[in-house]
């Protein structure tokens, strides 16, 4: 098993894409952005419980973070207020910098656990932060040499076979 | 029957980048339900064989195009999609018109006499005033309201699936809400037939511009856009300050007619300044609804309401026998205030000037991307037309 193979690149190139999961938003704290936490029953041979958990929370630690109402946020948004808004336009705001550290965060997590297992995590901000997109790759090179054998074996036998016949 | 027509609609929804000229996938994609499966067999074989090529090669052009101009909502995009409006401006015009003249004719021949008469104050104030109003009416129009962009192919795809494993019966269809619980109380999200999503809470589709906009408030054609999560501080300080503005104008106008007509008739003293007349007749009729709507605003922002809750009675206590109070508020009036108009402001999720990702970039994934996506639909469509 190469491990070098798996960086993200690669691993969109090389692998065929199985299935997505979708982790779907935790109202239960009101509009704040948070994001269940139960393990998705699909990951189960993918992925530990414990460290799929451990980044959901992380995330979740983090928009807490960005939505925060407190005393900075305030004096932002009477800063903003004062300059008739106009600093707006040329400020980043605190929610766009945790924003960016999430995906940084993503990315580095893509890379060291979620990759090496043929998982990949898409920033919830590109999906409108309604849900976290877990796609799942099925190995061309370790699962199955040919293509019509991971197709067969993958989990929905019609998008398999959609898959190799277009080939 | 109606689930049926979602799904055909979702395959046709995909090709929805590469042909420039359907915007609007609904009604016009799917309209050949001839012979069973054949349809969604017709289309498909051209696609895959143009992306299975490699080159591309085809009639497109290779112009990389933003994600602005294939947005399927009813928005209109400026200066290469950094500004946006909704789709009819003319009332926004007339808004604008409105201030423009009344501030216009109050500079230019009221303030004179005034500064000279009382004091530089006067113009200064007004000028600071005019400015804050300006800026934040343009801010509200022209920012994203918090619009939430639509599912994509997978995610309506899965969403399905999920929706037809807990419903069983067949002949109809299941219901689409989901409800949950919000700081110990019941809310019911309502699926959205265009977006292909469940509603989150506070969310509501815009008929206006066919868009779900985060924290509805309304649809304001005064200044052409919706009022929503993200430009409701600007709305609130832009209908604050015109009524500041218009209240102040209208006192210094009232104030310069007295002056002039100490010592003269008061009917020459209007013939000399017929442009004050029109100012007070302008803000006479304007000052009451702004402040009227100023004042609402003001109970909406201190309990943490939207309009659209507050029409719709949502969290009034007679409701259901139960009392049931608003899920959303800090139960405290200095909280809510500071929450709305001081709280961290959410970024645009619509991602307006990113680049639209084409078939063609990463060949080999969206290739076995669109079976996977696909297979529910295809496989229901089967079975839907026996």
């Amino acid at each position: 098993m190469a491990t070098e193979v798996h960086n993200l690149q690669e691993l969109r190139r090389s692998a065929s894409l199985a299935t997505k999961v979708f982790i779907q938003r935790d109202y239960s704290d009101g509009t704040i952005c948070q994001f269940q936490t139960k393990f998705p029953p699909e990951l189960d041979s993918r992925i530990e419980r414990q460290l799929f958990e451990e980044t959901v929370k992380t995330l979740n630690g983090f928009y807490a973070e960005a939505e925060k109402i407190g005393g900075s946020s305030y004096l932002e948004g009477c800063l903003a207020c004062a300059t008739a808004y106009f600093i707006f336009l040329c400020m980043e705001t605190h929610y766009e910098k945790v924003l960016k550290k999430i995906s940084r965060y993503i990315q580095e997590q893509n890379e060291k656990i979620f990759a090496p297992r043929g998982l990949l995590l898409t920033d919830p901000v590109e999906r409108g932060m309604r849900v976290i997109e877990i796609s799942i790759y099925e190995d061309r090179c370790s699962s199955g040499s040919s293509s019509s054998g991971s197709s067969s074996g993958s989990g929905s036998s019609s998008g398999g076979g959609g898959g190799a016949g277009s080939r | 029957m109606k689930d049926c027509e979602y799904q055909q609609i979702s395959p046709g929804a995909a090709p929805q980048p590469a042909s420039p000229g359907a915007r609007r996938p609904g009604p016009a994609a799917p309209p050949t339900p001839g012979p069973g499966p054949a349809p969604p067999a017709a289309p498909a074989p051209p696609r895959w064989s143009r992306s299975g090529s490699g080159s591309g090669s085809g009639s497109l052009g290779r112009r990389p195009r933003r994600k602005w101009e294939v947005f399927p909502g009813r928005n209109r995009f400026y200066c290469g999609g950094r500004l946006m409006l909704a789709g009819h401006g003319g009332v926004f015009a007339l808004t604008l018109l409105l201030i423009l003249t009344t501030t216009g004719l109050f500079f230019v021949f009221d303030c004179p006499y005034l500064a000279r008469k009382l004091t530089l104050a006067i113009p200064i104030i007004a000028a600071i005033l005019f400015f804050f109003v300006m800026s934040c009416l343009l801010q509200t129009s022209f920012t994203d309201p918090g619009i939430l962009p639509r599912a994509t192919v997978c995610e309506a795809a899965a969403l399905e699936k999920q929706i037809d494993n807990t419903g069983s019966s067949t002949y109809r269809p299941p219901p689409r809400t989901r409800e949950v619980m919000i700081n110990g109380q019941m809310v019911k999200l309502k699926y959205c037939f265009t977006c292909k999503m469940f509603r989150p809470p506070r969310t509501s589709h815009c008929s206006v511009c066919d868009n779900c906009v985060e924290r509805f408030d309304h649809h304001c054609p005064w200044v052409g856009n919706c009022v929503g999560r993200r430009n409701y501080r600007f709305f609130y300080a832009f209908i604050l300050s015109l009524s500041f503005l218009t209240a102040f104008i209208f006192a210094c106008v009232v104030t310069h007619l007295t002056l002039r007509s100490q010592g003269s008739n008061f009917l020459s003293t209007l013939k000399e300044t017929p442009a004050s007349v029109l100012e007070l007749v302008i803000c006479f009729f304007s000052i009451w609804s702004i402040l009227g709507l100023s004042g609402f605003h003001t109970y909406l922002v201190a309990s943490n309401l939207t309009t659209n809750e507050d029409i719709k009675g949502s969290w009034s206590s007679k409701r259901g026998g139960e009392a049931s109070v608003n899920p959303y508020s800090h139960k405290s009036i200095i909280t809510n205030c500071c929450a709305v108009l001081c709280g961290p402001l959410p970024p645009s999720l619509i991602d307006r000037r990113g680049f639209v990702q084409s078939d063609t970039v990463l060949p080999s994934p969206s290739r076995s991307d669109e079976p996977a996506c696909r297979a529910k639909p295809d496989a229901s469509m089967v079975g839907g037309h026996p």
